[in-house]
């Protein structure tokens, strides 16, 4: 329940049929009844008729309840809302009237469940703490959420990319391949972990009381799943797998790994991490695109082949764009909890027309760079099959605008811009694959 | 615990009432009332709380003394519409697993909230939600207002003890 200014809650209030009028009895026990508005002059509310033994001694201190639900046959109800006011009671003539003193209520049209629970995190947290018990998952729910599994598509398109790549250079080696992925998703995973311990430390992740599938971080810190040092130590058990496999990598294909390695670890621990804090200072966006497009793949092909590419670098700028996006829109419903703690993104930075356009800008630019690949003779033409992922991009655009403060109505938004890069990147592999075949 | 048998009409309401409002008293001796699902199993009257929304778990623990209220027609659909208030002794189980004890009341929960099915199936996503403690209520007196007519002095009856199990 929320605090509501009195006058606010008197006139929510009339908007009932009937309030619940409790106050303590004799016995000890709360004494309830039920009771219909009546002419309810300003600032008070009056409530009856009730039979005059019903009511309550004059001045006993009463609490009401106004509380709503619309039923939904099948499904349960909806349309919570409620309102709470206390105040003396007066009655006179089988009614009872009271002016309130103070008042609490929520309305889920207002303050969504979902947000409504979210405020309640550390109430819960210190309760379970009390009674000696503690939040739990399965094994399977806690690691998918604490190192965000789902999102490993990032990292999975720009390393099949590089391998298609090198598959249509008619160098593909499955062996090196999976060390690439390998090390790749470890980097990654433990980029997310560490993130989420950066967050927990910045205070920003704890203010965020809008936090969807696709942003706010994973919460098992916040929600006392995993411990704040468990998820540092795993974070640092993923980089050490991540830099041995790359190691092993650069050790027997070829040293540049090194180089893409250091680059690899500069910008992933630096995103959050002190001194560099890429994302604080607006600039997660381009350590994405570069991490998650560029490197990526350009390191898987230099694994897989012992070369350098340039091809594969220029083919997976469009999915390091596009995957820059993903973090680009799911800041948005994180911007209150970001300003609040410093995290000052480009969505932070930004208001909300000139981000919008910023998404339709980044958009044309990535399939600008499928269209104009394989014209300049740079990718196969079968890589403008890519261009398929633009469908998504449009659904991702068109309501963006629309739903930009309502962080719940933008989920669908995220997901579809999630499926962009995903179908993009798929597409560029399949693109590439073809080709191979064809060649 | 003892079988209680409350009046036909009042456990036709417990069975079918989406919403009740238990009203418990806090520390200031204040009593503030919250609207939940009640649960009625043919002889208990129970109710569960998410570790989220504990503060009326803790009121509860301090004073036990709580009164349950049946009073919106539109949550008790289905059943002649009558009101009714059931004052009586809470306690809040908490000797027991928060993470799964209140499952066993999920048959009951689905029966009203069929939804919640899907809810528990992604648990994961609000873990604290699916903590959560029972309020068990032993039922003391009974006032029965028919037809939902509160203008009227209401019918007080005491429920009636059926058997005493361990």
């Amino acid at each position: 329940m929320t605090a509501l200014a009195v006058d606010d809650a008197v006139k929510r209030a009339r908007t009932y049929p009937h309030g619940v009028i409790s106050w303590v009895g004799a016995d000890g026990y709360p004494v309830t009844i039920a009771a219909p508005h009546a002419d309810d002059p300003d600032g008070e509310i009056v409530l009856g008729p009730l039979p005059p033994r019903q009511l309550p001694p004059k001045g006993t201190e009463v609490g009401i309840i106004f509380s709503h639900i619309r039923p939904q046959p099948g499904m349960g109800y909806d349309e919570r809302r409620y309102v709470d006011v206390w105040g003396p009671a007066q009655s006179k003539g089988g009614l009872l009237r009271v002016r309130p003193t103070r008042a609490t209520g929520w309305d889920e049209s207002e303050t969504p469940f979902f947000e409504y629970a979210e405020r309640n995190v550390a109430r819960g947290r210190d309760y379970m703490e009390k009674a000696g018990a503690k939040p739990r998952l399965s094994a399977f729910w806690t690691v998918f959420l604490a190192t965000r599994l789902p999102f490993l598509t990032a990292t999975i398109i720009p390393v099949a990319l590089g391998g298609a790549v090198a598959a249509n250079d008619g160098h593909f080696a499955w062996g090196w391949w999976l060390l690439c992925l390998l090390s790749a998703v470890a980097a990654h995973l433990a980029i997310n972990v560490f993130n989420d311990v950066a967050d927990a430390d910045s205070g920003s992740d704890e203010a965020n009381v809008n936090p969807t599938p696709f942003s706010g971080g994973s919460r098992v810190i916040q929600y006392g799943l995993v411990s704040r040092r468990t998820m540092a130590i795993t974070a640092v058990g993923l980089y050490v797998v991540a830099g041995a496999v790359g190691l092993l990598l650069a050790l027997t294909r070829s040293t540049e790994l090194l180089w893409i390695g250091a680059i690899g670890l500069v910008l992933g621990y630096g995103y959050t991490a002190r001194p560099f804090r890429f994302v604080h200072r607006g600039l997660g966006e381009p350590v994405v695109a570069i991490g998650f497009g560029p490197l990526m793949a350009a390191g898987t092909y230099l694994a897989v082949t012992r070369t350098f590419s340039w091809e594969t670098v220029y083919a997976s700028a469009p999915v390091g764009l596009l995957c820059a996006l993903i973090l680009y829109v799911n800041q948005i419903p994180d911007r209150p909890a970001d300003a609040a703690t410093g995290k000052r993104t480009l969505i932070v930075r930004w208001p909300a027309a000139r981000v919008v356009r910023g998404y339709a800008v980044v958009c044309v630019v990535a399939f600008a760079i499928i269209a104009a690949g394989p014209l300049v003779g740079i990718t196969p033409w079968w890589t403008l099959l890519g261009l398929g992922g633009a469908w998504w991009a449009v659904q991702t655009y068109r309501p963006l605008a629309e739903r930009y403060d309502a962080p719940y109505a933008l989920i669908p938004v995220m997901q579809s811009n999630v499926v962009t890069h995903l179908a993009t990147g798929l597409l560029l592999v399949i693109g590439y694959l073809i080709a191979a075949l064809l060649s | 615990m003892d079988k209680i048998e409350l009046p036909k009409e009042v456990e036709d309401l417990l069975s079918v009432a989406l919403v009740a409002e238990l009203t418990v008293i806090a520390e200031d001796g204040r009593p503030i009332s919250y609207p939940l699902i009640p649960f009625w199993d043919g002889s208990r009257l129970l109710f569960t709380s998410a570790v989220l929304f504990s503060r009326k778990l803790e009121h509860i623990t301090k004073n036990p003394k709580v009164s349950v209220s049946l009073s919106d027609p539109v949550a008790m659909q289905g059943v002649p519409f009558h009101r009714a208030v059931i004052q009586g002794d809470a306690r809040v189980l908490t000797h027991e697993d928060p993470h799964t004890s209140w499952e066993r009341l999920l048959p009951l929960w689905r029966a009203k909230e069929p939804v919640i099915d899907m809810f528990v199936k992604k648990r994961f996503g609000i873990p604290l939600f699916f903590e959560r403690h029972t309020i068990e209520i032993e039922p003391k007196r009974v006032l029965l207002w028919r037809d939902g007519d509160t203008s009227q002095a209401p019918e007080v009856s005491t429920p009636r003890v059926l058997a005493v199990s361990s």
